[in-house]
């Protein structure tokens, strides 16, 4: 089987792959990046945390125009995974308004994202309809 | 209270040298509290941040503040050549000197010695395209369009979509309606970079840029300049007569950042800054958002306009939906907003927009603005915004003169 590594660093795979955020010990709140101090509470000790994979779709747009390279349209999206803001595409469904909605149920998902020169799979996530 | 008697109460400089494997906002945060624990205070304490930085693409002071403590203290981003780091100490000093704050932050970085990229360092350059992890968040790859989308109009439009999920009622219609007015009040308007009136079937069938704004929903670029002279009162009451007449008071000005809040990493908060900033403009002018007599507000995308109601608290929360629906942002409801057309048909040539729209106001509040007068005008408010972020909101009144 080909190497694969996550498109982001906070991207865990694996047989279960999900989202994995930095949490603030002192008061909670959640980062996906690499932080200096925490922004909420200015505390620095942080700890890694397993993001929810199920969630609920609170904003989105259909993005028609966007810089060369990338395929439109696309669904960005903002999700609600159990108290925590993801963003991420919406997959796996057509992006228009009939099949998008606010407050639809996602999980989820991963697919290859592309391959280099060695034959490295990026994996990227996205989110796609729950039923 | 004003006052002439400044101190440094902590200070710190790192190590200066290369430091391949720490970015741009790692040493200014080692730098930042560094100092605060030399002053033996924190983020809490300090009411404004100056930050410098030449080579970045900007916004360093936010940048910090995500890394340090994001409070919502307003924040000048400077930039001087050489004498930037002192130009960010005398930012912070004197705003303290005016009595706006007793407790101000100055930061200086630069990263001259390479690229200094995370997670690069030591690999060999090779011919072969291979995958690098990269940045805070060890990207292989450009995020924008992979991880959702990073352009104004996308996020713009998930922020009037949040707003419909929270509050309900919104539809691409009720959006484009808000454009329908804007380009409606831009006809009046001979400075406007467009002054074509456009139906509502036109504007929502125009091209489709980022759901539910098409092209004529976002804002208009374009070239464009603007710009202010200040003076004391001590000042204006030594000039003309005329002159005093036709000056506008400056009864708020205010600036903001956006404070941390769970989301923002994710969703830019456009809400909690502006009404912070709102909230304090009528509060220093003692002036409530019914006494205004027009608004100029930051309508980079329809669906921006939408959230800036309730942001600037100029319906009750929640209620900006039936707000533009009763008419009352039209020209010829209690609450013109954006008469000028707006950043969507006026245009928004960015760094002037925010002096621009200044201008529109006291246009009114002169009693010069002609076929588009507002009349009887003598309170206005005007907005911006800037993502990373910053607000601006001012307050102006008529001249009693």
């Amino acid at each position: 089987m080909a190497k694969q590594i996550p498109y982001v660093n906070y991207l865990v795979l694996g047989s279960n792959p999900h989202l994995e955020a930095n949490e603030c010990t002192a008061c909670g709140a959640r980062f996906f990046d690499r932080r200096n101090a925490c922004a909420g509470c200015f505390g620095t000790s942080f700890r890694k945390v397993e993001v929810p994979t199920d969630g609920v779709l609170r904003a989105f747009s259909i993005v028609t125009f966007a810089a060369p390279g990338v395929q439109v349209p696309f669904v960005s999206a903002i999700i609600d995974c159990g108290g925590t803001s993801v963003r991420g595409n919406i997959v796996n469904t057509p992006p228009d308004p009939d099949h998008v909605r606010l407050g639809m149920k996602v999980r989820l998902t991963t697919f290859v994202a592309g391959t280099d020169d060695e034959g490295t799979e990026a994996i990227n996530y996205g989110f796609e309809p729950a039923n | 209270m004003a006052s002439d008697d400044i101190w440094i109460l902590g200070i710190t400089m790192t190590k200066f040298g290369k430091h391949p494997d720490k970015d741009v906002v790692d040493l200014a945060a080692e730098a930042a509290m560094g100092a605060l624990a030399d002053g033996g205070v924190t983020m809490r304490d300090v009411g404004v941040l100056a930050a410098g930085n030449l080579m970045g693409g900007g916004g360093i002071g936010q940048q910090i503040q995500k890394q340090v403590g994001q409070t919502g203290i307003p924040v000048y981003n400077v930039s001087n050549a050489c004498a930037t780091g002192a130009t960010a100490l005398r930012t912070a000093i004197m705003a303290v000197k005016a009595g706006e704050v007793d407790m101000g932050l100055a930061v200086g970085v630069e990263k001259l010695a390479g690229a200094g990229l995370l997670g690069a360092g030591g690999r060999s350059k090779s011919d072969k395209n291979v995958y690098a992890p990269s940045g805070r968040y060890g990207a292989v790859g450009p995020v924008d369009g992979r991880i959702g989308t990073e352009s104004m109009p996308g996020v713009f439009a998930q922020v009037g979509m949040e707003y419909g999920h929270k509050y309900g009622g919104t539809t691409f219609e009720l959006f484009a309606q808000i454009a329908e007015k804007n380009h409606a009040h831009s006809t009046l308007n001979p400075l406007a970079a467009y002054t074509k009136k456009m139906t509502l079937e036109e504007i929502m069938n125009d091209v489709m840029i980022a759901y539910p704004n098409t092209r004529s929903m976002c804002s208009a670029n374009c070239d464009g300049a603007a710009a202010a002279v200040v003076v004391s009162g001590a000042k204006l009451r030594t000039l003309s007569l005329e002159q005093q007449r036709r000056a506008v008071k400056v009864k708020a000005s205010v600036l903001t950042t956006d404070p941390w809040q769970e989301a923002c990493q994710i969703l830019p908060d456009v809400n909690t800054l502006t009404r912070n900033a709102a909230r304090k403009a009528y509060e220093l002018a003692g002036v409530g958002p019914d006494d205004l007599d027009l608004v100029e507000l930051h309508d980079c995308f329809a669906t921006a306009e939408l959230v800036h109601y309730d942001n600037l608290m100029l319906c009750e929360e929640g209620g900006a939906v039936d707000f533009f629906k009763s008419g009352a942002t039209w020209r010829t409801g209690r609450t013109p907003v954006n008469v000028s057309g707006g950043l969507e048909s006026k245009g928004h040539p960015i760094s002037a927009t925010g002096i621009a729209n200044i201008w529109e106001v006291c246009h009114h509040l002169r009693g010069e603005a002609g076929d588009r007068q507002i009349e009887g005008a003598k309170v206005g408010l005007a907005h911006v915004i800037g993502l990373g972020s910053a607000c601006g909101v001012h307050i102006l009144e008529k001249s009693a003169a």
